[in-house]
């Protein structure tokens, strides 16, 4: 009993001591005073982060946004009310769906790319080299990556909103016929630019930072063998998704839940 | 650096539509206009009943959209509700003193909005004017109610 309660205090230190971990980890590299040569270290990032992963975060939000048009006409079309198609695609997406998604295949596209780019560099004992002549890789390695995240995501979050309004577009009024003014004008009537948009992008930008934070830090803290940078890479996935998912909860309870 | 200028270029493109998709999820998405503040002029209107009218619901006249609703607060002087309206500034000077606004709805289950009719007094509303002659929300379970007590006394 005693060495149950013994195990459980152990394992409650070694969370913590993660988390301070993590913390210190996120303070150290995000405050590197950027250079040029940070700012090419960076363009880099972002290209591999955000450009290369245009493409499945734009089809995505083409398929959600025309599935949304189509599920929602379904439902809208018993009530008559066919016209609000526009306004349930726009807030679906710009409140939830947008964020949500978009940090979820950010998480699977770059964020496991990251951990396993990483935990190799440490594995092969190229982060342990770069001390050894001088330079830091938290600056080096680890910076560029976190500030190229979060950039990276909101930008690919509007993206996917505006491919999604535009899917839903497709199927709402070029397929189903709803009228093309109602479905404008409605979406125009009822999102508010700061309490809808606003939100939305700030909600992917927390989640920016929490899915890149637990990426990098995953690759960085893993333990150097291929078992190891399998199972961060797994973590990675898995804890991100959690987070994103959790913390959507809890900002759209702190957003909207007072809202009416 | 053949190869670096041309990933330059395509994170710059990325950025580029990112602040092109804001715009657009701005202007198209939630119809931010770009007209200045300054030219609008604020009415007032008390209404018995305001229904579901929220503050930024759509004041339409002729079925055209003139303004939307600023601010809705009740009267505790005579326990009704007070609208707080701001109008295009186009219209200032020109909407007759006896006009009159009431609540409507667009389509059978959608959103309130104040429609605004022209009376035809010589004098015209300037800001900040009352408008008298108001008409409230039409209320489902009222008119339920009244056509069940007109049922009853037939």
């Amino acid at each position: 009993m005693i060495e149950r309660i013994r195990h459980l205090g152990q394992q409650g230190c070694a969370l913590l001591e993660a988390l301070g971990r993590a913390g210190i980890f996120l303070g150290q590299s995000a405050l590197g005073v950027p250079s040029r040569e940070g700012f090419h270290l960076w363009l880099r990032q972002m290209h591999f982060v955000g450009v290369m992963s245009l493409a499945i975060v734009l089809v995505s939000g083409l398929f959600i946004g025309m599935v949304l048009a189509l599920q929602g006409y379904t439902i809208l079309v018993d009530f008559g009310a066919e016209q609000a198609l526009g306004q349930m695609v726009a807030l679906s997406l710009l409140r939830e769906l947008g964020p949500v998604v978009s940090a979820l295949l950010f998480a699977g596209r770059a964020g496991s790319a990251l951990t396993a780019e990483i935990g190799l560099m440490k594995a092969t004992e190229q982060l342990t080299s770069m001390e050894m002549i001088g330079v830091d890789p938290l600056r080096r390695v680890v910076a560029p990556r976190l500030w190229a995240g979060f950039v990276a995501l909101p930008l690919l979050t509007i993206g996917f909103s505006v491919v999604g309004v535009w899917g839903g577009q497709l199927v709402g009024v070029e397929w189903l016929g709803v009228f093309e003014g109602s479905y404008w004008s409605n979406m125009q009537s009822s999102v508010a630019f700061v309490a809808d948009v606003g939100n939305g992008l700030i909600k992917s930008l927390v989640f920016a930072l929490v899915v890149t934070w637990i990426a990098v830090f995953q690759g960085y803290d893993l333990i150097p063998t291929s078992e190891g940078i399998s199972r961060a890479t797994t973590r990675t996935v898995v804890y991100s998704s959690l987070a994103v998912l959790g913390l959507d909860f809890v900002l759209t309870a702190l957003m909207f839940g007072e809202l009416s | 650096m053949k190869r670096s200028k041309t990933m330059e270029l395509g994170v710059g493109l990325f950025m580029l539509a990112g602040i092109v998709g804001l715009v657009f999820l701005g202007l198209r998405v939630s119809g931010l206009s770009l007209s200045l503040p300054s030219d609008t002029f604020q009415l007032e209107a008390n209404f018995a009943n305001i229904g579901s009218l929220k503050p930024g619901s759509r004041v339409a006249l002729a079925g055209v959209t003139v303004g939307r609703v600023e601010s809705i607060e009740l009267d505790t002087e005579w326990y009704d509700a007070r609208v707080l309206m701001e109008l295009d500034g186009q219209l200032e000077g020109q909407l007759p003193q006896d006009s009159t606004a009431a609540i409507l709805t667009s389509g059978l289950l959608g959103e309130q909005y104040i429609g605004l009719s022209v009376g035809g007094a010589p004098e015209t509303l300037a800001d900040g004017d009352t408008l008298r002659d108001t008409q409230s929300a039409i209320v489902l379970e009222e008119l339920i109610q009244k056509f069940v007590s007109s049922m009853i006394k037939e």
